[in-house]
C-alpha cells in the first residue's frame, strides 16, 4: 500500500511538473536582460515597456469591453430563450436545442469562417467594414449557447407551483417572475455569465476572423506579438496574466471555501 | 412562465448568426467563383486529403496519450481527501485559463536551438533539433487539451458511490477486479465527453503546427486558414468537410456511450 | 445575488480603470488610417525619432496606425473588408494592380512640395504607375539571402544553397507566393517579371521539392530565427538582413549569382479614403528630409530621397545591401503586374506546395 502512495506521489508531481514548467520558464526569461533565452542578468524593463505599448493596453481594452458586453447581453438573451425554449415540447424543442448547440460543437474555424463570410456579404452590401460589432455580435453568438447550457437544468428542476403560488400570494406575472423564477435559476444565470465571460477574454479563434484588420483584442494582439520578431515583452504580458488568473482562482477557491464552512455550522 | 415568446428574440438571433452563416459556407462549396452551381471547389479540396487524415491522425495520437495521462490523475484526484481534490481542480484549471498561443510559445522557448532544454541536452553530449517535428505537435496539443480530458473523467470518478466499491470488496473482489468491473465502466462517460472536449479542438487546431512543427506537419485548420484568403469557394468546401466528419464521429461517440452506459 | 453584482461592480471598474489608459486626452483634429509593412516606420526605439507620434503632434492628427505582413494580406483586406485606409505602401506590381482595379486615388501633388525637391529623378518615372500620378515612392531595395556563418562555414553563392540537402531542417523561404515563385522560378531558369500557368506548375514542383528540407514558410519571423542562431540560411530583403547582421555577428549576406528581385514600395491613398488631404499631408511629411532618413535609417532599406540620403551614416551610404552595385543591379528584373486568373492559381498553387 505504502509504495503505490508513493507511485502516485511522483506521477502527481511529475504531471504538475509537466503543467507548470512551460509557465515557470515563460515568466523566469521575463526578466531577462537579453532578447533570447540565455541570462543576462536581471532586469524589469520589459515590464515598463509593456506597460508603454499603447497597442497592448489599447487591445486590452477592447478585450474587456466586449467581453463585458458580450457576456451581460448573452446572459441577457440566453436566460430568456432557456425559459422559452424549456416550454416547447418533443421534436421542436430537440430541434431548437440541437441548433443552440452546433456553437458549441462545431469546430471554432467552421465558425470562425462561416461567420467571417456572412459579415463579408452583408459588409458589400450595406458598406460597413468588420471590426468592433461584427466581433461583438460573433462573440454574443457564442457566448448564449453556453448560458443556455447552463440556465436549462436549474429551470428544469424548478417547482412550477412556485410561480404559482407568488401568483396566487398577489404578485403579478412580472414580480413572480423577477422575484422567484430568477431568484430560483441565479446559479445557472451566473455561471452562464461566467462561462461566457471567460470564453470571451479567451477566444482567439472566432474573433481572428470576424475583427477585419484594425480591431485587436489582447489575444489577438499576442498572435502578432508570437508571429513576429518576439521581444520578451510578451514573457512579461505571460506572467501578468498569469498571477492575475492565480489572485482570482485562489479568492475564488477562499470564498467557496468560507462559504461551505459557513453552510457547515448552519 | 409557460411562454414561449422569451425565446424568440434568441431564435432569430441564432437563425442569423448560426444557420444563415452555415448556409453561406454550403452554398459557397458548391459553386465556382462566377457563382454558378460546380463540384470544383470538392475535386480542389480533394487535393488536401494527405493534410486531412495527418490532422485526424495527430488529433488521435493526441487524444490518445490524453487519456493514458490524465487516467491515473483523475483516479489519484478522485481518491484524496475534498479539500485536496479541490487544490487539484484549481491546479489543473489554471493553465487551461492561459492564452492557449502563450501556452504553445512556452514550449517553443524551451525547446528552441540554444533553448533550456537544448542547452541542458548538450552538456550531455546530445545535439538534437528538439523542434519541427510531428512529435512536438503531438507535444504541444498534449499540452493544450490534458486539462479538459482529467476534469471529465475526474468529475465522474468522484461521483462513484465508495459504498459501492466497499460492497464490491465485501464479495470478494481484488482491487484490480473492483477496477474492472466497477471503477472503469463507471468511468467510460468521463472518457467519452473527454475525448469529444480534446478530438475536436484538436483536429481543427490552426497555428499549434505552425509554431510546434515542420513544413511537413501542417494541419487541415491552417490550410482553411491560408486558403480562405484567396480561394473562399474551396475553403468553405473543406470546412464543410471539416464539419461533417465531425459530426459523424460525434454521433458515433454517443450511440458507442450509451452502449456501454447500458451493458 | 450579490457574489454576482459583486463580480459585475469589479468588472465595471476595471472597464474604466482600462478606459483611463487610452481614453484621456483625445481631442485631436482629424484622423487618418495608416495601412503599413511591419516594422517598416521609424518607432522611437533607442533614441530614433518616433514618426508617428510626432506627426500627432506636430498637426494634432490622430493616426490609426496598422501592420501588413504581405501584399496580398492588404490586397485582400482592401478588397474584402469594406475597410477604409488613407495611406497603404504596397509594393510595385501591387501598385500597377490596384490602379488597374481603379482601387487608387489621383494624388495632388499640389499638397505635396516636397516631392519635387527630395526624390530622386529616376524613381520620379516609374514603370508600374505610368505618368507617376498615384503614388509616392518610400523606400526601395532587392531580394538577398541572410546565412548563418555558423552552420555554413563557406559562403554560398545562389538560390541552389536553399535546395542543399545538407542544410535540411534549417532552411526558411518566404510565405509569400510572389517572393516565393519568384526564386524558384529562377532556380528552374524562368524570368519571373511576367509568367504563364505553366510557368507556375513549374515552380511550385520546384517548391514542393524545397518543403521537405525546410525549417518554416516566415515573413517577420525571420528576424527571430535568424538572429538567435535558430536557422542556417534564408532568402529576405536585403534592407532586413542588414539589419540582422547588425543584431548577430554570426550572420553574412549573399547577393545571388543569378540576381534577384530589384522592388520599389510606394506611399499610395486608396480611393475610399475618406480624409484624402489629411493623407497628402502625412506623405508629405514622410519626405521631410529627416523623418524620411529616420525611417530609412530604422528600416535599413535604401531610400529614394536624395536629402535623406545625404544625412545617412557612411555605414548605410557604403553597404552593399543598402546600395548594390549598378552591374548587381542590371541582374535584377522587377515584377510586373499578373492577370486575376494567374495571379489567384499563382497564390492556390502556393498553398498546394505548402499543404
Amino acid at each position: 500500500m505504502k509504495k503505490k502512495n508513493i507511485a502516485s506521489k511522483i506521477y502527481v508531481a511529475l504531471l504538475m511538473l509537466f503543467l507548470y514548467m512551460p509557465i515557470a520558464v515563460l515568466i523566469f526569461f521575463s526578466f531577462n536582460d537579453g532578447k533570447t533565452t540565455v541570462w543576462k542578468g536581471f532586469t524589469l524593463k520589459w515590464y515598463v515597456e509593456l506597460f508603454n505599448d499603447n497597442a497592448i493596453m489599447q487591445s486590452l481594452y477592447n478585450t474587456l469591453i466586449i467581453a463585458v458586453l458580450a457576456s451581460v447581453f448573452a446572459t441577457v438573451l440566453g436566460t430568456m430563450a432557456a425559459i422559452g425554449i424549456s416550454n416547447f415540447k418533443g421534436f421542436k424543442r430537440t430541434a431548437i436545442q440541437n441548433a443552440s448547440n452546433i456553437p458549441i460543437i462545431n469546430p471554432e474555424i467552421v465558425t470562425g469562417v462561416s461567420l467571417m463570410l456572412m459579415f463579408t456579404l452583408l459588409g458589400v452590401a450595406f458598406n460597413f467594414e468588420m471590426g468592433f460589432w461584427t466581433v461583438l455580435l460573433a462573440h454574443i453568438s457564442f457566448c448564449t449557447p453556453y448560458v443556455i447550457l447552463s440556465v436549462m437544468p436549474r429551470i428544469r428542476r424548478m417547482d412550477s407551483h412556485i410561480y404559482e403560488a407568488a401568483l396566487d400570494l398577489g404578485c403579478n406575472q412580472w414580480q413572480a417572475f423577477t422575484k422567484v423564477v430568477i431568484h430560483e435559476i441565479m446559479p445557472g444565470i451566473i455561471s452562464g455569465f461566467l462561462l461566457s465571460f471567460t470564453y470571451s477574454l479567451d477566444d482567439f479563434v472566432i474573433t481572428y476572423f470576424t475583427r477585419g484588420s484594425k480591431f485587436q483584442t489582447l489575444p489577438i494582439q499576442i498572435y502578432t506579438m508570437t508571429h513576429k520578431r518576439i521581444s520578451p515583452k510578451i514573457n512579461a504580458l505571460s506572467a501578468l496574466l498569469f498571477v492575475t488568473i492565480l489572485v482570482i482562482m485562489i479568492a475564488i477557491n477562499i470564498k467557496d471555501r468560507k462559504s461551505a464552512k459557513a453552510k457547515g455550522l448552519e | 412562465m409557460k411562454s414561449r415568446k422569451p425565446s424568440i428574440p434568441y431564435l432569430i438571433w441564432m437563425v442569423i448568426f448560426t444557420l444563415i452563416p452555415l448556409v453561406t459556407i454550403v452554398i459557397y462549396a458548391f459553386t465556382d467563383k462566377q457563382g454558378n452551381f460546380s463540384f470544383e471547389p470538392f475535386k480542389n479540396a480533394f487535393f488536401y486529403s494527405n493534410v486531412f487524415f495527418r490532422s485526424l491522425w495527430i488529433a488521435f495520437l493526441s487524444c490518445l496519450i490524453c487519456i493514458l495521462l490524465a487516467y491515473p490523475m483523475a483516479y489519484i484526484m478522485s481518491r484524496c481527501k475534498e479539500r485536496t481534490q479541490n487544490l487539484f481542480v484549481m491546479l489543473i484549471t489554471i493553465p487551461m485559463w492561459m492564452n492557449f498561443l502563450l501556452r504553445i510559445y512556452a514550449w517553443v522557448i524551451l525547446l528552441q536551438n540554444n533553448g533550456p532544454i537544448d542547452m541542458a541536452l548538450s552538456l550531455l553530449g546530445i545535439n538534437a533539433n528538439l523542434m519541427g517535428n510531428a512529435g512536438t505537435v503531438v507535444l504541444g496539443m498534449v499540452y493544450e487539451f490534458l486539462p479538459f480530458m482529467i476534469l471529465p473523467i475526474y468529475t465522474v470518478m468522484s461521483k462513484i458511490d465508495n459504498n459501492l466499491i466497499e460492497a464490491a470488496q465485501d464479495l470478494g473482489s481484488n482491487s484490480v477486479q473492483i477496477f474492472k468491473k466497477v471503477i472503469f465502466p463507471l468511468s467510460v462517460p468521463g472518457i467519452i465527453s473527454g475525448i469529444t472536449m480534446v478530438f475536436v479542438p484538436a483536429a481543427s487546431t490552426f497555428l499549434v503546427a505552425q509554431y510546434l512543427g515542420g513544413t511537413e506537419d501542417i494541419m487541415i485548420g491552417d490550410i482553411i486558414d491560408k486558403i480562405f484568403w484567396t480561394d473562399q469557394n474551396t475553403g468553405s468546401a473543406i470546412s464543410l468537410i471539416l464539419m461533417v466528419a465531425i459530426l459523424i464521429l460525434l454521433i458515433i461517440m454517443n450511440i458507442f456511450g450509451d452502449e456501454e452506459a447500458i451493458s | 445575488m450579490k457574489k454576482f453584482i459583486s463580480i459585475i461592480l469589479a468588472l465595471a471598474l476595471c472597464t474604466a480603470c482600462a478606459s483611463l489608459f487610452t481614453g484621456c486626452g483625445s481631442s485631436y483634429e482629424g484622423e487618418i488610417n495608416v495601412y503599413n509593412w511591419g516594422e517598416y516606420i521609424s518607432n522611437g526605439e533607442e533614441g530614433s525619432i518616433d514618426v508617428i507620434s510626432e506627426f500627432e503632434k506636430r498637426f494634432n492628427i490622430k493616426v490609426n496606425y496598422t501592420n501588413y505582413e504581405t501584399n496580398e494580406e492588404m490586397y485582400n483586406i482592401l478588397k474584402n473588408s469594406n475597410s477604409s485606409y488613407d495611406v497603404i505602401i504596397p509594393s510595385d506590381y501591387m501598385i500597377s494592380k490596384l490602379i488597374e482595379e481603379d482601387m487608387l486615388a489621383e494624388i495632388n501633388f499640389e499638397n505635396i512640395p516636397n516631392f519635387d525637391t527630395n526624390i530622386m529623378e529616376r524613381f520620379k518615372t516609374p514603370e508600374y504607375d505610368e505618368g507617376s500620378k498615384h503614388s509616392v515612392p518610400y523606400s526601395w531595395g532587392v531580394v538577398a539571402m541572410v546565412y548563418n556563418k555558423t552552420m555554413i562555414p563557406e559562403k554560398p553563392k545562389g538560390w541552389s544553397a536553399l535546395w542543399n540537402e545538407e542544410y535540411k531542417g534549417n532552411i526558411l523561404m518566404f510565405n509569400n507566393s510572389r517572393d516565393a515563385m519568384a526564386i524558384a522560378m529562377q532556380m528552374c531558369g524562368i524570368d519571373p517579371s511576367i509568367v504563364t500557368k505553366e510557368d507556375i506548375d513549374k515552380a511550385t514542383e520546384k517548391l514542393k521539392e524545397l518543403k521537405p528540407l525546410l525549417k518554416g514558410w516566415v515573413m517577420d519571423k525571420v528576424f527571430t530565427e535568424m538572429e538567435s542562431d535558430q536557422s542556417a540560411i534564408a532568402p529576405y530583403y536585403a534592407g532586413d538582413i542588414f539589419t540582422m547582421l547588425n543584431n548577430n555577428e554570426n550572420l553574412d549576406y549573399v547577393l545571388p549569382e543569378e540576381g534577384s528581385n530589384l522592388f520599389v514600395d510606394a506611399m499610395c491613398i486608396p480611393k475610399d479614403s475618406k480624409n484624402k488631404e489629411l493623407a497628402e499631408k502625412f506623405i508629405n511629411f514622410m519626405l521631410e528630409p529627416e523623418i524620411a532618413a529616420a525611417n530609412a535609417e530604422y528600416i535599413g532599406y535604401s531610400t529614394p530621397n536624395t536629402e535623406a540620403y545625404e544625412l545617412l551614416d557612411e555605414e548605410y551610404r557604403n553597404s552593399d545591401l543598402i546600395s548594390p552595385p549598378d552591374e548587381y543591379l542590371d541582374k535584377c528584373y522587377t515584377f510586373y503586374n499578373l492577370p486575376d486568373d494567374i495571379y489567384s492559381y499563382m497564390q492556390e498553387q502556393f498553398v498546394k506546395a505548402q499543404s
